[in-house]
Parts: C-alpha cells; structure tokens; sequence
C-alpha cells in the first residue's frame, strides 16, 4: 500500500489566529479522501499549504516520501482544480487545457494528441476550440479537471469546485467526478462544505473543526459511528438531548434528560455517575408506533406538530412534554403513515443501538 | 401628435447632449474647417490669395519638417512603449502585489505630481538636472564628477521628461483592467507550471491588453503634441514637430503652412494609432470604454 500524500504535523497561523492547528493525515494511491468542513474551520487553507501557496508553520508535507517544503506550486506534482475553476477566459478550451503541457516543452504533436485524449475522457470531443465564455457550468467543470488531469499529478487537489453548480448539476456532477476518479486512479484530495458530496464520492472523510481534524474515517462509519457531538451534528440531521448520566455498565448507559425522562443509549466512552451528557438520534432511526415485541427500545409518546412533505425526504415535525427541542423523524412515503395528521397523539420508538451519546467537555 | 410626442420625450437628451454638441462644434469641428480650408492656401504669383496645394508641397520638398516629422513620431512611439513598460510593472504592484490598505495611498502619491501642473514639474526636473543644478553640485562635491556635466537639453532627457509627465495616463487604464484580472487565474498558471515569464506573457499581458491599448493611445497622442517638455527639455537638435507648427504660426505669421503641419500631425497620430489597434487586433469601441 502505497501512500501519494502525507502532512505530518501541519500547522499554520496568522498573526494571533490559527488556521490550521497541528493536523496529521496519510492519503493512500488512488484513494478519494475528502476535507469536510464548515466554511472558515481552515480547509481551504490546509489544500493551498498541500499545493505550496503558503507556507506551513510547523509540520511538513510530503508527496511521494518528497519533502515538498521549499517546493514552489510550479514544481509540485500536484494540481489544484480552484473553486471558481480559473479557467482562463482569453484561450479557448484546447489551449487553456494544452497550457501546463507546453510549460513542459512538450512537442506540439505530442501536446495535441493529449488534449484530444482528455477532452474524449470528459466527454468533451470536439470542444478544443470553443471559448470559454460559450461553455456551460458542467462542461467548464469538466475542462477545469481535464485541464489538471492531462499533466497526469500525483494527488488532484479540489476546492469545492462543485460549489457554483445548480443542484440538479451538482447531483450529476458528483457521480461523473467518482466514476472519472475511478477510471484514471489518480489520488484525489477533495475539500467541500457539503456533506452530501464528501459522503457521495470518498473513500475516507476527515471533518474538520476550527482547525483541526475531528475524525477520519469511512463514510459509513463518519455517519453511523460519529467520533465527537461536532461529527454527530454536522454530518447528517440528528436529534439531540441533553442530560446526564445515571448509570453505566461499561456498554450501555441509563440517562436521564434534561426534561426528565430516562433513555437508554449505548456509549463507547466510558461515562461517570452524574457526567453531563449529548445524545443523538439520526432521524431514520426513530420508528413511527412501532411494534409491541420489539423490546430494546425507547419509547415516548409524542403529538405531530407539522409534516414537512419532501418527497422521499419527508419528515415529520414532533413535540411532547418529555422533549426539549422538537424532534425531526423521517416519514416513509409508502402509504403506511398517510393516516397521521398534525395534532395526532402517536407513540415513537428507537433501538437503543441507534443512539450516540457523548460526555460533555 | 404623434411626432410632437416623440420631440417631447427626447427632449431632456437634446437638453443634456446640447453642451457637448456645442463644446465640440464651435471649439473642436469649427476650427478645424477654417485651419483646413486655410491649409488649401496660398500667396500666388500674384501675392493674392489662392486655393494651392503648396503648404503640403513645402513640407515634402523641405528635409528638415520631414526629419522632425518622422523623429517626433518616432520618439512617440517610443516613450509610449517606455512608459507601458514602467507602468505595467507598477501597476501590477499596486493592485496585486501590495495589502490593499496601501492601494489607495500608493495610487494617491503617482496622482500627486499632477497636482502642480507640468510647467512647473518640468522646471523641477531642471532644477535638478541643469549645469548648475542640484544633482551636478553634490556630484561634484562628493568627487564623483570633476566638473559639472550639463544633463539638459539632449534626447534622452527629453525622453525621460515625456515618460514622466505621461506616466499616469498608462498607468490609470492598467491598474482598472489589472484589478479586474482574478487572482486565481494567476494562480492557476502558476499551478500549471507557469513561471512568472509565461504568466506575464500568456495571463497578464493578454488579459490587460484593452487597457495597455487605451493607455499607449492617450500616452502617444499626448507625447506627439506635447509642446512644453521638448521645447523645454530637449536640445537644438531635439526638434520637436509641435515646434514646427509653433513656429509657423507665431515665429513666421504663416497661418496657413502651419495648418498644413497641423494636419499633417492629425494625419500620422491617426493613422499610427489605426495599424497599433490592427496589430494587437483591438477595436477602438472597446480600447474607449
């Protein structure tokens, strides 16, 4: 297993502020690793440091087992697709795509041959001569990739480069992005706010909070076993309670919420007598009256406040005295609910497995 | 009604363009007619009057108004092309190099020396320059020079002074086209490979060109009737064509020769300004915007 990128240790400040705060990740060949972040927690950052626009302050970066410090952007055998793609508006597609090459003293015959290989790889033929300012957002985005693509990097860098895309684009995009990342095995490092994107297209996740890294892992897991309560709330729609601990057994945990009512939920941290406690619950995971042999879960009575039809992401809105916030819980569109309405008393349930809970710091 | 209608809505635009109309027909179009009309003639054999076309004739038939015609041109065209080549340089600074706290200010101190008007900058420079001047004094004081060494009055001073008035001119149209030029294409270059060489060439240059052309047009034309640097500046043998005309009218009372110089000048500034705007394949609606 070979690794293409390793950051030991990075960190960058400005002035008194810490962008980036001592982050360690390894990204293996041909992997799709993903940077999932709110907007301002240094992601951005931590990709310009790994393309050599800024300089760490501490740590190093290496591409290959290359230390790539003292590197300059124009000798990094990486490549950075920018989030407004900065495709240059006075070349047209073959030129713009031809540029990195004939920085390279390629043979014109050679430069020529590749560009048309990379713009049949994008679906793209035929397009060389076309000015920028004719082409629509999709086939930008795939220029600005074939672009980076032709000069063949070791690590394919990417700054939300989906971000201006309208959303039914933005959907196809992403299956086109995994599929072409497929094809040409080039290790991709992807940075975005987007939840859905990270979890879409990767292979490994880190999210990333104020700087550093909350958790790396594989986006099943990032959804299903979130490491920390920022992980539990930012990736995917959750529930929470607060309260405290009553009990503890070394897997499972007796919890009494702030509003009072005793919960079970499993913990893998251990949890002390009275510690102050976080628990979530995916939305999908609370079932609608369930059924009167399943045993091992909770269960609260609880009036529907709204339905929010969305299709096959309808939800139903609920409130009661034993809930602080009101709770959001996923509405199957197969008919079997079509006869709750807002006001109805029903009864909710979730497998105690189901439930994520985090001591408070 | 109808009509009556349309004159009523177009009316506030008659109001509003009519000073512009006037400005351009009685102090630009109007005069031009008459120095044209002038320039068609001359004293006959008779010392009347005539329409003739000998004020053009004289200058083909003088060598001395065709050399300074074609060195004026010359020496426009190149401090047009000296003065791009210091302003690009400063212009790119200021409006990508430096924190943009000190954009303004740094913009402040090139307009500041327009404050005073080019009279008096052009004496400064020969307080400076002159035999007698500030810089010779503290050459010679400093054992640099034996003697004082008169810097006035050659071609090369007088060239520096029309880079210096000029400078502004070029250097406003860049710094608005260079602000427009997004960052990330430059680093995007860079990250392609680029050295700072191609992105000049390949970016910059071509990205800025309707400013470089607007720049080198107010630059050139500017430095092609500029009366005052080279009279001042320049040597007795840094003839200037504005001289030429200058003398025609006010040395000799020849009225009409010196319009024929007049559109002499008109002619080449035009027609220099034409084949500039061919070969960097710019269209003058674009370059004036």
């Amino acid at each position: 297993m070979e690794i293409d990128l390793s950051v030991e240790h990075v960190s960058k400040r400005f002035k008194s502020f810490t962008a980036v705060d001592n982050i360690s990740f390894e990204v293996e060949r041909g992997k799709f690793f993903s940077i999932l972040g709110p907007s301002g927690c240094g992601k951005t950052t931590l990709l310009r440091m790994i393309a050599g626009f800024e300089e760490p302050s501490q740590g190093a970066i290496f591409i290959r087992s290359q230390n790539m410090a003292d590197i300059s952007p124009n000798r990094r055998p990486v490549n950075l697709i920018f989030q407004h793609l900065a495709l240059f508006p006075m070349m047209n597609v073959a030129e713009n795509i031809a540029f990195g090459l004939a920085r390279r003293n390629e043979s014109k015959k050679e430069i020529k041959k590749k560009v048309a290989n990379i713009l049949e790889r994008v679906n793209l033929p035929d397009f060389g001569l076309k000015k920028i300012n004719q082409l629509s957002g999709g086939q930008k985005q795939r220029v600005a990739i074939a672009r980076s693509l032709v000069l063949d990097p070791t690590v394919l860098l990417l700054d939300e480069p989906l971000g201006a895309l309208d959303l039914k684009l933005r959907e196809q995009m992403k299956i086109e992005l995994k599929k072409l990342q497929v094809e040409v095995g080039t290790t991709f490092v992807y940075i975005t706010h987007d939840q859905s994107e990270a979890l879409v297209m990767s292979d490994h996740v880190a999210v990333m909070n104020e700087g550093r890294f909350e958790q790396i892992d594989s986006p099943q897991n990032l959804y299903s076993k979130p490491a920390t309560p920022f992980v539990a709330k930012f990736v995917g729609n959750n529930n929470r309670w607060t309260g405290k601990a009553i009990e503890y057994d070394g897997e499972t945990a007796q919890l009494q919420t702030s509003t009072g009512e005793k919960l079970l939920a499993q913990s893998k941290k251990p949890l002390e007598q009275g510690a102050q406690i976080e628990l979530f619950v995916r939305p999908e995971s609370i079932i609608i009256e369930p059924g009167e042999q399943l045993n091992t879960l909770n269960r609260l009575q609880v009036i529907v406040s709204s339905i929010l039809f969305d299709g096959a992401n309808s939800q139903l809105l609920v409130k009661g005295p034993s809930i602080e916030k009101e709770l959001l819980i996923s509405l199957p569109q197969n008919r079997q609910f079509e006869y709750i309405s807002v006001g109805d008393a029903i009864e909710i349930g979730w497998d105690i497995r189901a439930g994520n809970c985090f001591p408070v710091q | 009604m109808n009509s009556l209608d349309k004159i009523k809505s177009r009316l506030p635009l008659f109001i509003f363009i009519s000073p512009i109309l006037l400005w351009l027909f009685l102090l630009i179009v109007l005069p031009h007619i008459d120095l044209l009309r002038m320039s068609f003639r001359a004293e006959n054999e008779l010392g009347d009057m005539a329409w003739s076309f000998s004020n053009y004739l004289e200058f083909f038939q003088e060598p001395v108004y065709w050399f300074t015609f074609a060195r004026t041109a010359v020496y426009a065209i190149m401090v047009t092309f000296l003065t791009l080549c210091i302003a690009l340089p400063v212009a790119f600074y200021i409006t990508k190099v430096v924190s943009p706290k000190f954009k303004g200010f740094l913009s402040l101190l090139l307009l500041m020396p327009f404050w005073v008007s080019e009279l008096v900058r052009i004496y400064g420079w020969m307080i400076l320059l002159r035999e007698s001047g500030v810089i010779n004094h503290y050459l010679v004081r400093w054992g640099i020079l034996q003697q004082p060494v008169e810097m006035l009055y050659n071609d090369i001073t007088m060239t520096m002074g029309l880079v210096y008035t000029s400078m502004l001119f070029m250097v406003v149209p860049l710094l608005s086209v260079l602000d427009s030029l997004d960052d990330s294409l430059i680093e995007a270059a860079f990250d392609l490979g680029g050295n700072m060489f191609t992105i000049v060439r390949k970016i910059i240059i071509p990205h800025a060109m309707p400013g470089i052309a607007s720049g080198c047009i107010v630059v050139f034309m500017l430095s092609l009737g500029n009366y005052l640097t080279p009279n001042l500046m320049g040597g007795k043998n840094s003839l200037w064509f504005t001289e030429q005309i200058y003398n025609q009218f006010i040395a000799s009372f020849n009225w009409n020769q010196g319009s024929a110089f007049g559109f002499l000048l008109l002619l080449i500034s035009s027609l220099i300004i034409y084949v500039g705007l061919k070969l960097t394949n710019q269209k003058l609606s674009k370059v004036v915007q």
